[in-house]
């Protein structure tokens, strides 16, 4: 594997660099620090920041993809998670929160690993239930307001600071190395990809697919609950309605920059994180660039189009006729 | 209590009675978008608040932001016989084949809080509104009025790019600045109306603009959003209020915390009573047979530290907001 | 089984399709040199060669699927240069893959007459469609309900319905590739049957295939290619079977299949596993079976006689709802795959590409594959051990390319075969069950893993083989137990181990009414 990544991340790389580099451009004090009541504070900063939910997001997301699956509820899962600690937090303490608030991912993935796994039902019908349940559900809890609380401790997930880091960027980046550790470490990562490569042949090969598919769901719901933990910490409420909105648009576009094919099979969890960060370069360059907002999505749109363009088999094959008509040509 | 207060009390009490006595009959049907919103929540229960009021029977129907459901809640309300109708319509078309069953049941329809496309227009006895161009106004000429003659740097957070409400408050800010040719909008960027976008855009305009030092003013679509930028300036080290002025709209419970705490300046009243002045349409025009004006529009109250926020704070928390 | 070429009452000297000094690049490798090929009217004419021969390179270019580089083509006299396969269809020449291109929701009537169906006013006459489409399979020795969903059918008459349409197009040659992969012989009849019709009405055939036998029955010339030449074109009825394996391979082969394993005469082990009364409702009919170390037992029967149904209920694949099973003497549950692979059980099935190989993991992940789930999670196989494990079977097995690193999808058919059976032999396990593993792979490797089950059984692995190939079954089978309609009918020991025995078993009562059994 690291032997691969390098030429996999290549077009990734490219992509996150050039961005940064336009963001430079677009606003000459882009990559300026200086550190702001012990948190270091800078536009590179808000990038991690702001990209943390939909990097925790695509965490989960991209195992979920990587088994041929994909889940849309993660941004009502967030939802539920953040309303559910925004209500218990100035009544308990951040461990019994934060508990809560996961144990509610916990179960939210399993439900859709059962609906997946054991009840077969297509990934993208079973997770919609949830997708659109899961709203209602957050909106339960907060009784359709907007929650907050003042609990110091949880409002430290969000705007806290580790080493300097924004507390949000200190636990992507743990959440990154534990996930890499759970699955290179073990061999989920070569039975996920068998799973997702070929389900059939893995199942008739002695894998516990089923088990497999189980366990990506739970992980992918308890990731969206740390991102609805981390969105409530972040505004010091729980938005029911607005909170995690469309972010699973954002987390599959990711993990999809990262380029894990949607059909599963291979993954890459840096490559994820890493496709997080591009969409998030660019959302933040495109807010310090003063164009009017009416662009923003178009601007979004031709950048990832860009991106994964880079990335098309198809293209390089072209380049490659390209250049042999071009040598070709006297 | 003594005993002035009883009598008090009990005049009141009396009073109330009578007028419900000549209202007793009317039953109204009310059919809400949904609970979107805190605002829309506030709505819902001051309208059942105002209602008691006037003792009238009152029946909402949730649509969950729906028009099928709103129409259905409609033909319901016709056959219930009800004595007039309550319509939050949650898109602007659609309405006319529904609205003609109820004119010809002889049931008069209120449009609260938003308008319908001009073709209904005969279709409805009024409609009870805010005007957003004009809440964006008084935000404008709050901060001109405010600022004075210093030269001034204004950075806006719009809502939903493309929401009508957005355009009409930008609109209505707009003009009222364009008066003053020393404010100046300068950053202009959509919040989506939500804290989280709010505090995401106010990190990356605090950035462009020096640090927040440039900043004079920050004028936000919406409270919400405005919570979400305040914190973005604390967590820059900026004095929200103070280094940098406020001005919203919504006045949502949260903005008056914001406001005693001297974080925020000023919030312009979308105020969730509409049903309060459509009430009142109502039972005069089916007492007395009075056609109200074809748009009722509500007040635009601005709120600042001055008009005691904390109060309002406690007397808003237990609406829903 | 070599049947008189097909007398037919066109003209066999005019060719209606000529190819001349085609050639044809990928990079550095050149696919097709200077090949000739000539097609007469109302021949059926194979076209032969291993994989990578440049067969299907030919095909693609003739059709307009690639550009070539050099060359002409000539169709009836004329010469032709199809930018698209919709191009080729129009000048007259249409193909049918092995995968059938049709959509299988519709009915075989909308199939026919997708695109130019009869209208009314713009309404679709469904009617006469349906009317018409019976008449025209009608002619092709078909009667079935055109109404129905193509999926509802068997490959073959897909297959069939997919020439029709060709042929339908108004099309003068048909190029057939693969055709009879996945049929069973029975359905291979009803298409041979249309291919002699059509070559009797002046169509020329192309027709691609891997069996021999079905080449020395229908075609009336072959055309050999070898590493993208022309190797030479002969009448079938002057070329013995040999010389053509000689033309395809380049050489001699070691051992072909022709001639009997010295399996026979070897001692049985014990009794591996045993099976009491073990079946399914509606899949295999209960059946004792009993396996042992050091031993192969075929099944023979045609597609859908219960074979496969009796492997997968062997290995969990489908949960048995009666009888019991037993191993080492020890009864055992077998639920699930998972099951049979932790009692020592390995599966290659017949369906390689969609059940047998991962094709986006490369080789070497692909052979640990069975290995690691029994290990389970927390046991990971460490990167040197994975490597280690890999090395050593493709050297065992010469899987070729050498690369454990490369996606076995881009591995040939054979290669992909050795690479699964690999994946079984790294769990060292008791009892190996493969479902035509000789299916869709060229000569060389057909007679290497025919060698490989022999050396498997010498080691005293239990061997449970299915085969469509009775010559196969009868080279490396120590017992032949013969299926029909789902049944286990007959048991074959010792010298009673012949293809002429197994089809009299086979064939012994109604033997064709398997043919509506769904596989």
């Amino acid at each position: 594997m690291t032997l691969r990544l390098p030429r996999r991340g290549l077009a990734q790389a490219l992509a996150l660099i050039v961005i940064l580099m336009v963001d430079r451009v677009v606003s000459p004090q882009f990559f300026n620090l200086h550190l702001q009541d012990g948190r270091l504070f800078g536009s590179v900063i808000d990038v991690l920041n702001r990209g943390t939910p939909v990097a925790l997001l695509s965490l989960g997301m991209v195992l979920v993809i990587a088994t041929g699956g994909i889940d849309l509820s993660v941004g009502a899962v967030m939802a539920i998670a953040g309303a559910t600690a925004a209500s218990l937090a100035d009544a308990h303490s951040l461990p019994v929160v934060l508990l809560a608030a996961l144990g509610v991912g916990l179960l939210c993935g399993l439900w859709n690993g059962i609906l997946v796994a054991v009840l077969r039902i297509q990934p993208i019908v079973a997770t919609l239930i949830l997708m659109v349940a899961g709203r209602g559900i957050a909106q339960l809890i907060t009784e359709g307001r907007i929650v907050t609380f003042t609990s110091p401790d949880l409002v430290w997930l969000g705007n806290g600071a580790v080493l300097g880091l924004p507390t949000p960027v200190a636990i992507a980046i743990g959440m990154l190395l534990l996930t890499a550790a759970v699955v290179r470490g073990s061999a989920l990562g070569l039975l996920i990809e068998a799973t997702g490569g070929n389900a059939r042949a893995s199942e008739l090969s002695g894998v516990g697919t089923r088990t497999m598919i189980l366990a990506v769901y739970v992980w992918c719901g308890i990731c969206a609950a740390l991102a609805g933990v981390i969105a409530a910490a972040d505004i010091m409420g729980a938005d029911a309605n607005n909170a995690g909105l469309w972010l699973e648009l954002d987390a599959i576009l990711a993990v999809v920059i990262g380029g894990t094919s949607l059909f599963g099979g291979r993954f890459s969890l840096v490559l994820a994180v890493a496709g997080a960060l591009i969409i998030q370069a660019m959302n933040t360059g495109i807010l310090l660039s003063g164009y009017p907002p009416e662009l923003n999505l178009l601007v979004k749109a031709v950048v990832v189009l860009a991106v994964l363009l880079v990335q098309s088999p198809r293209l390089s094959d072209l380049s490659g006729i390209m250049a042999r008509w071009r040598s070709k040509k006297p | 209590m003594t005993f002035k207060a009883l009598l008090a009390a009990s005049a009141t009490a009396a009073l109330m009675l009578a007028h419900s006595a000549s209202a007793a009959q009317l039953t109204i049907g009310f059919s809400q978008i949904g609970s979107e919103s805190g605002w829309r929540a506030a709505e819902t229960s001051v309208s059942k608040q105002e209602a008691a009021k006037r003792s009238v029977n009152f029946k909402i129907a949730d649509a969950q932001q729906k028009q099928e459901n709103q129409i259905k809640a409609i033909r319901s309300f016709i056959a219930q016989g009800v004595d007039a109708i309550f319509l939050a319509p949650v898109v602007a078309s659609g309405w006319d084949a529904v609205l003609k069953e109820a004119k010809e049941a002889k049931i008069p329809v209120v449009l609260l809080d938003r308008d319908i496309d001009p073709s209904g227009k005969d279709l409805y006895l009024t409609a009870v509104t805010s005007d957003s161009v004009h809440e964006g106004e008084v935000a404008g000429d709050w901060l001109a009025k405010t600022v004075g003659d210093k030269a001034c740097n204004i950075v806006e957070l719009q809502g939903t790019v493309g929401a009508s409400v957005a355009t009409n408050r930008k609109k209505g800010f707009d003009t009222a600045v364009a008066k003053h040719p020393n404010l100046k909008v300068v950053r202009s960027q959509t919040g989506d109306f939500t804290r989280a976008k709010g505090k995401e855009v106010m990190e990356s305009f605090i950035k462009a603009e020096n640090g927040g030092k440039s900043i004079c003013a920050v004028y936000a679509h919406n409270d919400d959003m405005m919570v979400g930028a305040i914190q973005a300036m604390k967590e820059a080290g900026l004095k929200p209020g103070k280094d940098i002025l406020t001005v919203s709209i919504d006045a949502v419970p949260d903005i008056f915390k914001a406001i005693a705490a001297g974080e925020a300046n000023a919030t312009v009243e979308l105020t969730p009573n509409m049903a309060g002045p459509a009430l009142d349409a109502v039972i005069a025009y089916k007492e007395k047979g009075t056609t109200p004006p074809k748009w009722i529009q509500t007040e635009s109250k601005l709120y600042t530290a001055a008009d005691d926020p904390q109060k309002v704070y406690d007397s808003k928390k237990g609406l829903g907001y | 089984m070599q049947a008189p070429a097909m007398q037919t009452n066109v003209d066999l000297d005019s060719p209606l399709l000529e190819v001349r000094g085609l050639s044809k690049s990928f990079g550095a490798l050149k696919a097709l040199q200077e090949v000739d090929f000539t097609l007469r009217a109302g021949e059926i004419h194979a076209l032969l060669g291993e994989n990578g021969a440049g067969k299907s390179t030919l095909i693609k270019v003739v059709t307009g699927v690639f550009a070539r580089d050099a060359g002409v083509v000539r169709l009836a006299g004329g010469e032709i240069a199809p930018r698209s396969a919709k191009a080729a269809l129009d000048a007259g020449i249409a193909t049918v893959y092995q995968e059938v291109n049709l959509l299988p929701n519709l009915s075989v009537a909308q199939n026919l007459y997708l695109g130019r169906q009869p209208t009314c006013f713009g309404v679709v006459r469904e009617a006469e469609m349906r009317r018409r489409a019976k008449a025209l399979l009608n002619g092709f020795g078909l009667d079935i309900d055109v109404g129905a969903p193509l999926s509802s059918y068997s490959v073959a008459i897909q297959h069939v319905t997919a020439i029709a349409r060709a042929v339908d197009l108004s099309a003068r040659v048909l190029i057939l590739d693969e055709p009879t992969a996945s049929l069973d012989r029975h359905e291979v009849e009803i298409l041979f049957k249309a291919m002699r019709q059509l070559a009797a009405a002046g169509i020329g055939i192309v027709f691609v295939s891997h069996f021999l036998d079905q080449v020395y029955e229908i075609c009336d010339r072959i055309t050999v290619l070898r590493n993208g030449r022309l190797i030479g074109e002969r009448e079938t009825a002057s070329l013995p079977r040999l010389e053509l394996i000689r033309m395809m391979l380049g050489r001699e082969l070691a051992e072909t299949t022709e001639t009997r394993a010295p399996a026979h005469s070897g001692a049985m082990g014990e009794v591996c596993a045993s099976f009491k009364g073990f079946g399914k409702q509606g899949y295999v009919a209960p059946f004792d079976l009993e396996l042992r170390h050091g031993e192969v037992v075929g099944l023979a029967g045609l597609l859908g006689s219960g074979r496969t149904e009796t492997a997968r209920l062997i290995f969990g694949a489908e949960r048995a709802d009666s009888g019991e099973a037993e191993v080492d003497g020890q009864a055992v549950r077998l639920n699930s795959p998972r099951d049979a692979a932790r009692l020592g059980f390995g599966y290659c099935p017949e369906e390689r590409k969609t059940e047998g190989i991962v094709a986006d993991l490369t080789v070497r992940e692909n052979i640990v594959l069975a290995l690691q789930a029994r290990r389970g999670l927390h046991r990971p196989l460490s990167r040197r051990e994975q490597d280690e494990i890999a090395m050593r079977f493709i050297r065992l097995l010469d899987i070729r390319p050498p690369d454990p690193e490369r996606p076995i999808g881009l591995l040939s058919g054979g290669n992909q075969q050795k690479a699964l059976l690999a994946r079984w032999l790294a769990t060292e396990p008791r009892l190996l069950l493969l479902d035509e593993p000789t299916r869709g792979i060229d000569v060389g490797a057909h007679a290497e893993i025919i060698r490989l089950v022999r050396d498997l059984c010498d080691q005293g692995l239990a061997l449970l083989v299915i085969s469509s190939e009775l010559d196969e079954i009868v080279t490396y089978s120590n017992r032949v137990v013969v299926l029909r309609d789902r049944a286990h009918v007959e048991e074959l020991k010792g010298e009673a181990v012949e293809v002429s025995s197994i089809l009299a078993a086979i064939a012994a009562d109604g033997a064709t009414a398997a043919q509506g059994a769904v596989p």
